[in-house]
């Protein structure tokens, strides 16, 4: 039997602002606890909301940045259940009319094609605190920090087919949100996270299988093997006869496999009402403009742009692009590099990239500066040294020795391009070996290798190759 | 309308609420009394009137993203029946599995 | 000299014939000697209060003093006080010191008040009659066996025993009118947005309003002008200027039009009110005022769709008190569900529960649009009544109860009796509408009310029609007897 997978996403991105959602507390991460709820997030009695105006900018800045419509007139309901980490016993979000309407986002995939997500809409609303369970003698800790730090939830439409597919939705959702500067998308503390909807149906099928959600998954390499062990488990259920249960299950990273909750099953019924302390909001035309004047370049923009100025394949744009850091980044080592574009591109996806990964560094935190990087791609293209001697200053530059050509200085690494030292290395390696230029003259023209290690060798890799080879053919013959 | 021990048990566990089989009955009685009187909004035909959720029609003003409030945890917690640490505390949450 | 109002002390204090701290002395002196009667208060602050007062004089000497400086007032105790105790009339907030000031209660500070302490209320300001209070009723300074009315009972009864010479109120389905009717004082509800709701503990939120409670009309407007205003901290205030409402009091009346609601003079009125809002017509008539028979057809429907939203509100509102963070919490809760469970319901009172429950019902998945939708609806149908009555008319002139105040005890195991003792003043907290309630008489000794309902932000008219009326009457001069 063929099975067919439907995955939709719910993520929540946490605003990057300053203030919360519904009061003047501080958004900072990682505070003592309880010290940044302040009277209206701990949902004191008599305590009112009143909405972040950058909360509201940073919507609409998403609604635009996915082609959708932006509501005119949205509203803020309250979602009513009893946790711990709730305070008021609601959760003020939007229900039934969010503030971003349908949209879409497309996202690349392995092979190079593009595919288009629909998105169903993208609503406001405050997040939760959290429960800490540790070193309290059977009972949790509750820190209401996080409590009304303004979330942007984007629900998807179920137009995913695999995991891979998801994570690239996701990755493109990611890069978007940084681009616009409205999430910090750090998935580790919590402020991009994602639930996944998952089901199975027979290839064919019109009708979607019964979906479970996944919760809890906070990284990409999570979210997809959340995903695939989940598929397998529905398939694997299905086949056997079994019957899938419409429910939430919790990805244990540590164990790669789905549970589900038990919490939550209780029959719920959220009894959503429109916040009566909150008015709707209505967004105008004139504030729509106003972000859309002030609009970054978003990644695709920018990834036509690099293909056609810049002269990138589209999968080394796609690379430059997926993080705007990145992309400035290349921006500043192509024009410090005299507008090298592609020898700085291959530089920075080939080694910079590489030694990122490896010591576990991003490009904020890269040891070597776009600037250090293009003077780099600048003296190899001004033949002031070979790519290969660049990896040697490029290690140098890693290890913060210093500047460029200061480096290259020290060191000794210049290239030699004066004819007169290159032929005086190349008589005396004919001198070294008189068999083998015996042999050459006779025939073996697969020698010239040798001769072209040997000189290369005795010079420390600073020969110009070009010039090297044009001077040997002229002494061997 | 009329509610049955049922309905009472399923609201009571909404709202929280622990409540006795008297007290029960008392309230399946006087809540199907109170529904009932409610039910004299069905003689009016609403179906092309808007919902009012605000006497006033006015919008929602927006406050500047500035951090206004202080640490206050102290002040605030002298009133909290149990914490530690800075933190609140509860019989324990089961969260998952 | 007790009886003495608020302007009049006011004036006296400006005189130099008294001192604040003397004033606050013999209001303090009051409350010791009449409260045990009345259980009007749930806290006296006696110390603030002289720290306060003497703080007032010391203005005063400086030349900086208002025209509230240094008058005594009560709080409801539903408004946060920082430092100071805010129950709510309930178990669940017995332990509640305020960490934090309403806007109110801030606002009146600024203008100088003293304030004497926190007046006891219907639990969470549900109830009609102030039996529902954990701190147990309220008497009727009138009659000690009746009710006081409420939610705002304590300030009534403390207002009319000259416990006070004002108090706040909150008014969410006639909270302020009804006990200002039923315990013979002055008592007025903003237009919904007009007072700040800020530090005011919610019972239903697109309800609730705050205002003043005081002998006069004129009391009434030197408090509104304190109390009044735009609040950031609320998004449903308004952010309109606040004219001096004491300036426009002795207005003419020459061509004002009252409109008289035919579905608030019908069966349900007990004949001898109707004969004293009839006589305070003829009042109106001479002062120049036309007046004209208008009909407002939803009014009985305001009623079922009050205790539909109000109910939804409220179980919403008080979710909040769960035994975390504050309030009252269980002994030795065996798990989450216990805790909630328990705190709650052993510390909410039973009207407290119940309407709890009712809106918990409402709300609930397959009852939402049969009863709370259905309700909004009704309200929008109420709020088009009054729009084209304000079309016809300046102002709505008619009683605020059906009847004088009932005794206590006699209502408390019939909820609906008791909820259709609010049908007068129900409609304008739906509308969002100002009204006051002045007295106009008495029947069987107990003091009952005229209310005056104006278009929003009215509040000036109201109080320049109710002041035309006390300027020819003494209704509102009476003292109980033995007070």
């Amino acid at each position: 039997m063929e099975w067919e997978t439907v995955i939709g996403l719910e993520v929540h991105a946490q605003l990057k602002t300053k203030s919360k959602i519904f009061s003047g507390a501080a958004t900072q991460f990682g505070a003592d606890p309880n010290t940044q709820a302040c009277a209206i997030d701990l949902g004191f009695p008599g305590v009112l909301p009143v909405l972040n105006s950058e909360v509201v900018h940073m919507a609409i800045k998403f609604g635009l940045g996915i082609h959708a419509e932006i509501a005119e007139k949205s509203v803020f309901a309250r979602k009513n259940y009893f946790y711990p980490d709730l305070p008021k016993g609601y959760q003020i979000s939007q229900y039934e009319l969010p503030v971003v309407g349908k949209g879409h986002l497309d996202m690349q995939l392995e092979d190079g094609s593009t595919k288009r997500i629909r998105i169903t809409r993208a609503h406001l609303e405050e997040d939760a605190g959290k429960s800490l369970h540790e070193d309290f003698q059977g009972l949790s800790g509750i820190d209401l920090n996080r409590a009304g730090t303004p979330l942007l939830e984007i629900v998807s439409e179920p137009d995913m087919r695999s995991a891979k597919e998801a994570v690239a939705y996701l990755k493109a959702l990611h890069t978007l949100v940084r681009y616009l500067d409205i999430c910090d998308g750090n998935m580790q503390e919590g402020s991009f996270r994602c639930d996944a909807n998952v089901s199975v149906r027979q290839k064919g099928q019109e009708k979607y299988g019964t979906r479970t959600e996944l919760k809890n998954i906070n990284s990409f390499r999570f979210v997809e093997r959340a995903i695939n062990y989940e598929i397998e488990r529905q398939i694997a259920l299905l086949e056997s006869g079994g019957a899938i249960t419409q429910e939430t299950r919790l990805y244990d990273s540590a164990k790669n496999e789905t549970r589900a909750m038990r919490s939550k099953e209780e029959a719920n019924d959220y009894r959503y009402f429109p916040d009566p302390d909150l008015l709707p909001l209505v967004i105008t035309a004139d504030m729509v403009n106003a972000v859309r004047q002030h609009l970054p370049e978003l990644p695709q923009q920018k990834r036509d742009r690099f293909v056609q100025e810049y002269g990138l394949s589209i999968y080394d744009a796609t690379i430059l692009v997926s993080d705007s850091t990145m992309a400035h980044y290349y921006e500043t080592t192509t024009k410090t590099a005299d507008g090298h574009a592609k020898l700085a591109a291959n530089w920075i996806i080939s080694e910079l990239l590489g030694a990122l990964n490896k010591a576990n560094l991003d490009i904020e935190t890269s040891p070597i500066s776009a600037t250090q990087l293009g003077t780099l791609v600048k003296r190899i293209a001004d033949n002031t040294i070979s790519g290969k001697i660049a990896k040697t200053v490029f290690e140098a530059l890693w290890k913060q020795e210093g500047e460029v050509d200061h480096i290259i200085e020290r060191h000794g690494l210049k290239q030699v391009t004066d004819n007169s030292a290159i032929e005086k290395l190349v008589d005396e390696i004919i001198a070294a070996h008189p068999q083998h230029v015996a042999d050459y003259r006779t025939g073996k023209e697969k020698l010239f290798g040798f001769f072209v290690g040997q000189v290369m060798k005795a010079s420390g890799g600073k020969l110009n190759p070009q010039q090297l080879n044009e001077v040997l053919k002229k002494k061997l013959s | 309308m009329s509610l049955t021990l049922d309905d009472v048990k399923k609201i009571a566990y909404l709202a929280r609420l622990n409540l006795s089989t008297e007290e029960s009955t008392a309230y399946a009685t006087q809540l199907s009394n109170i529904l009932e009187f409610a039910a004299q909004m069905d003689k009016v035909d609403t179906a092309t009137v808007e919902p009012l959720a605000h006497p006033l029609d006015l919008s929602q003003r927006l406050r500047p993203d500035q951090v206004t409030e202080t640490n206050q945890r102290e002040k605030f917690q002298a009133i909290a029946p149990k914490v530690k640490a800075g933190l609140y505390l509860v019989p324990k949450v089961i969260e998952d599995a | 000299m007790h009886y003495k109002s608020l302007t009049e002390w006011s004036r006296e204090l400006n005189n130099h014939a008294i001192s604040s701290a003397e004033l606050t002395q013999l209001f303090l002196k009051r409350i010791q000697q009449f409260d045990k009667t009345l259980n009007s208060f749930v806290t006296v602050t006696t110390e603030q209060a002289l720290v306060a007062a003497k703080a007032a004089d010391q203005q005063r000497a400086l030349g900086k003093a208002g025209p509230l400086t240094g008058i005594p007032i009560a709080q409801k105790d539903i408004f946060c006080t920082d430092g100071v105790k805010t129950s709510c009339g309930s178990k669940m907030l017995d332990n509640f010191i305020a960490p934090y000031n309403a806007t109110v209660v801030q606002r009146l500070q600024a203008a100088g008040t003293v304030l004497l302490g926190k007046t006891n209320m219907d639990e969470f300001a549900m109830g009609s009659s102030n039996e529902n209070s954990f701190y147990g009723p309220v008497h009727n300074p009138w009659q000690h066996d009746y009710v006081p009315g409420g939610s705002s009972g304590g300030s009534a009864a403390a207002v009319a025993a000259c416990l006070t010479p004002a108090a706040t109120g909150t008014d969410t389905g006639g909270s302020i009118r009804q006990p200002a009717a039923l315990c013979g004082i002055t008592g007025l509800k903003p237009t919904y947005g007009r007072v700040s709701r800020y530090g005011m503990v919610a019972f239903a939120s697109s309800l609730d309003q705050g205002g003043p409670m005081a002998k006069s009309a004129e009391d009434v407007a030197l408090l509104l002008n304190a109390m009044a205003g735009f609040d950031p901290c609320d998004s449903t205030s308004v952010d309109q200027p606040v004219p001096d409402y004491t300036a426009t009091l002795n207005h003419p009346l020459r061509g004002m039009r009252i409109g008289l609601p035919k579905e608030y003079f019908s069966d349900g009125l007990d004949a001898r009110i109707a004969t004293a809002i009839e006589l305070a017509i003829q009042e109106y008539k001479k002062q120049g005022a036309t007046l004209q028979e208008i009909s407002l057809p939803h009014t009985t429907l305001s009623i079922p769709a009050y205790y539909v939203i109000a109910p939804a509100e409220c179980s919403s509102n008080l979710a909040r008190y769960d035994g975390v963070r504050y309030g009252y919490r269980c002994e030795h809760p065996q798990d989450l569900a216990d805790l909630y469970k328990r705190s709650r319901s052993e510390s909410f009172g039973n009207e407290v529960k119940r309407r709890i429950m009712i809106g918990t019902y409402a709300l609930s998945a397959g009852y939402y649009d049969a009863y709370y939708l259905k309700a909004q609806k009704i309200r929008r149908l109420i709020c088009n009544d009054f729009a084209r009555a304000f079309a016809q008319v300046d102002m709505i002139l008619c009683p605020t109860t059906p009847s004088p105040a009932f005794k206590l005890g006699e209502k408390t195991s019939d909820p609906v009796s008791m909820y259709l003792s609010d049908i007068y003043t129900i409609a304008v907290n739906l509308a969002g509408l100002p009204g006051i309630s002045l007295p106009v008489g008495f029947v069987d000794s107990l003091p009952i009310g005229m209310q005056l309902i104006g278009n929003y932000f009215d509040e000036a008219r109201l109080l320049n029609a109710a002041h035309s009326y006390q300027k020819v009457t003494d209704w509102h001069t009476r003292i109980p007897e033995g007070y």
